[in-house]
């Protein structure tokens, strides 16, 4: 297990523009840690920083307390997983696990015992004496691991391991990956441009986009409190609803006609003139005939089993989804009444996209214990 | 294809094959021929008697002159694999300022025509008392822009992750080279060494220009001393001596073909 934390890392190519800047982050012993983020959003540059492959133009990296800037990667005691797995083409799965071992000083033997109980422990064990063009590419994927596993190195970073995968072998690797590392304790740095990935798998995570720190949080604070639109916008799936309304005399109005009063509590919304409003997906609901609501047309249903997605228009320009649990009919068309509990809302500034609420969104979080 | 264009193409196919190998075959018919039968203008020889071929033996030391050759072919093939390898290793992984420069300049060199840099190759060669020697015959030619281009572009087909993962694991520099370069890059690395050993084995004006005894002489050489050694060649023991020399040549070939192919035909499929 291993502390690592990054002070005021800047790292820039060309000396005018910041691919990242300021990044301020400790990540703890034994944690799960996700970087998640749009492509070229400077994740896996602040990964490959922390491996010792990129310079760090300014700030300071630190494992466990001591400076690491300048130590070379062999020196900084961790293992990698990367994106196209970088196995050795002409050995075998054995080979390319131990591959470099000899370089720590662990005899033949040890070397032997190590890498037949990581592969009994990853499955591979029928493979190892198969070159990595006769495996599949989840074996392979977990080549990759193995060889990351068998250094026993405590820190382990991850490249987005999982996105050559198809859909059904990416959530079965991302359990594994997650047991693996809570058995061995290994504090885990994990890339990936996959919210699901990043939700799922993080015990914090931290969003990137263009160089800067968006949030850093676990996964449900983030969900439930998105710090600014980005954020917002980016974890949940279908992603939040927004919609830029005015405010004016206790009320709100989105693209002109849809008004919703401003609830008693958030009366210093009025200290603004415009705000964007956010819905998440899960809190729109068929409005009963007592509640106030507002009509919308269904422009399209997609029916997943347990769950049903219905996208409707809103006002001119926009459209929202609703995502009901269970199965619903409904033809494209069809008009609804919808509602929205305004204890959902959440409000953000039209100029510079942060919550304009501190107070959290409420959620439901169901806590079973044995 | 129809069968009226297959047999079209068959013996269009064959009709170029023959005029390729007619010299070689017709070489081939003369070693066996006796005095004047070349001269009537016969194509075939009225006997396949070996007398040329020994007589090919005793006129030129001509096994000895097949050993230099070999050993010289030997030592530029080595020298080149290892020089062009070496560079070509530092052009793609290692990183150093003016990289981008240096390579640019050092394929310019490609430019230059081998003839044109002899004379001073000679004096270098002669001052450093190089002259009859097996090291002026080879290290001239270690240094090869050619085989570092191609070793350079198969190189740079490796994942950049393998060099990294490398890193991590702490493998050294040259570790990475032997252990996962050149099995790598073992195609090209075979079409280069089979293409400079031939390169090396018909290379007759230098060996020429920095050889005057027997000891160090090499056979293409040998061929033109029995060429010209009395005033009417004796061509059926030329062409003895000829098709000795060609045989080195074609089992590598023959030997080396697949990889040959494989080699100057990669890249194009991707």
């Amino acid at each position: 297990m291993r502390k690592v934390e990054l002070k005021e890392i800047t790292k820039t190519y060309d000396g005018k523009i910041d691919v990242l800047s300021s990044i301020d982050v400790t990540i703890e012993p034994g944690e799960f840690f996700v970087l998640v983020g749009p492509s070229g959003c400077g994740k896996s540059t602040m990964l490959r920083m922390i491996a010792g492959l990129e310079s760090i133009t300014s700030g300071e990296l630190a494992l466990d307390g001591k400076r690491a800037n300048a130590l070379p990667p062999s020196e900084r005691d961790l293992s990698m997983v990367f994106q196209n797995y970088a196995l050795y083409p002409h050995l075998t799965v054995e080979q390319n696990i131990t591959f470099g071992l000899h370089v720590k000083k662990i005899s033949k033997k040890e070397q032997k015992v190590r890498c037949e109980e990581v592969c009994e422990m990853l499955g591979l064990t029928p493979y190892m004496k198969r070159k990595p063009k006769e495996l599949s590419g989840g074996q392979r994927q977990r080549v990759a691991l193995a060889r990351a596993v068998v250094t026993e190195a405590p820190l382990c970073l991850m490249d987005e391991p999982l996105s050559n995968l198809d859909a059904k072998l990416r959530a079965k690797m991302r359990s594994e990956i997650r047991q693996l590392q809570r058995k061995l304790g290994l504090t885990m740095i994990y890339v990936t441009h996959d919210q699901t990935e990043a939700m799922t798998m993080a015990d914090r995570m931290m969003i990137l986009s263009n160089g800067r720190v968006q949030q850093i949080g676990r996964p449900l604070d983030v969900y439930n409190h998105p710090d600014n639109l980005f954020v917002a916008s980016f974890i949940g799936s279908p992603p939040m609803n927004l919609i830029e309304a005015e405010v004016s005399d206790s009320m709100l109005t989105a693209d002109g006609h849809w008004v919703m009063p401003i609830p008693n509590e958030k009366k210093w919304l009025l200290r603004e003139d415009k705000v964007m409003l956010g819905i998440r997906p899960e809190h729109i609901k068929l409005a009963k005939e007592s509640e106030p609501g507002f009509f919308v047309q269904v422009a399209n249903v997609e029916v997943l089993g347990t769950e049903t997605l219905v996208t409707f228009d809103f006002g001119e320009k926009s459209q929202w989804v609703a995502k009901w649990s269970g199965q619903y009919d409904i033809l494209p068309g069809t008009k609804l009444r919808i509602t929205v509990d305004n204890k959902h809302y959440a409000f953000f500034s039209v100029k510079n996209g942060k919550r304009l609420d501190r107070s959290p969104i409420p959620a439901a979080v169901k806590k079973v214990s044995s | 294809m129809s069968t009226g264009k297959r047999i079209l193409l068959y013996i269009t196919l064959t009709v170029s094959g023959l005029v390729m190998v007619f010299p070689i075959l017709y070489a081939f018919l003369i070693s066996f021929m006796q005095g004047g039968e070349l001269l009537q203008g016969s194509f075939w020889p009225e006997s396949f008697s070996l007398v040329n071929y020994a007589a090919a033996f005793e006129r030129v030391p001509l096994l000895m002159y097949l050993w230099n050759s070999l050993l010289v072919s030997v030592l530029i093939m080595a020298g080149q694999l290892i020089l062009c390898s070496l560079a070509a290793f530092a052009f793609v992984f290692i990183e150093f300022r003016g990289r981008e420069w240096i390579f640019y300049l050092f394929i310019s060199t490609m430019m230059i025509p081998w003839e044109a840099t002899m004379v001073p190759n000679f004096q270098t060669v002669q001052s450093l008392g190089w002259l009859n020697s097996y090291a002026g015959l080879s290290i001239p030619f270690f240094a090869m822009a050619f085989g570092t281009f191609l070793l350079r572009q198969q190189f740079k087909t490796i994942p950049k992750e393998l060099y990294e993962a490398s890193q991590i694991a702490g493998i050294s520099k040259l570790r990475f080279f032997t252990g996962v370069v050149l099995p790598v890059a073992k195609t090209t690395m075979t079409t280069l060494a089979i293409y400079s050993f031939l390169t090396a084995w018909n290379m007759y004006l230098w060996p020429l220009l920095v050889t005057n005894n027997e000891a160090n002489r090499t056979v293409q050489i040998g061929l033109k001393q029995m060429q010209t050694q009395e005033i009417a060649s004796d061509w059926g023991v030329v062409m003895a001596g000829v098709m000795i020399v060609i045989l080195p040549t074609l089992i590598l070939l023959f030997a080396g073909q697949k990889r040959l192919q494989e080699g100057l035909t990669q890249g194009a499929l991707k």
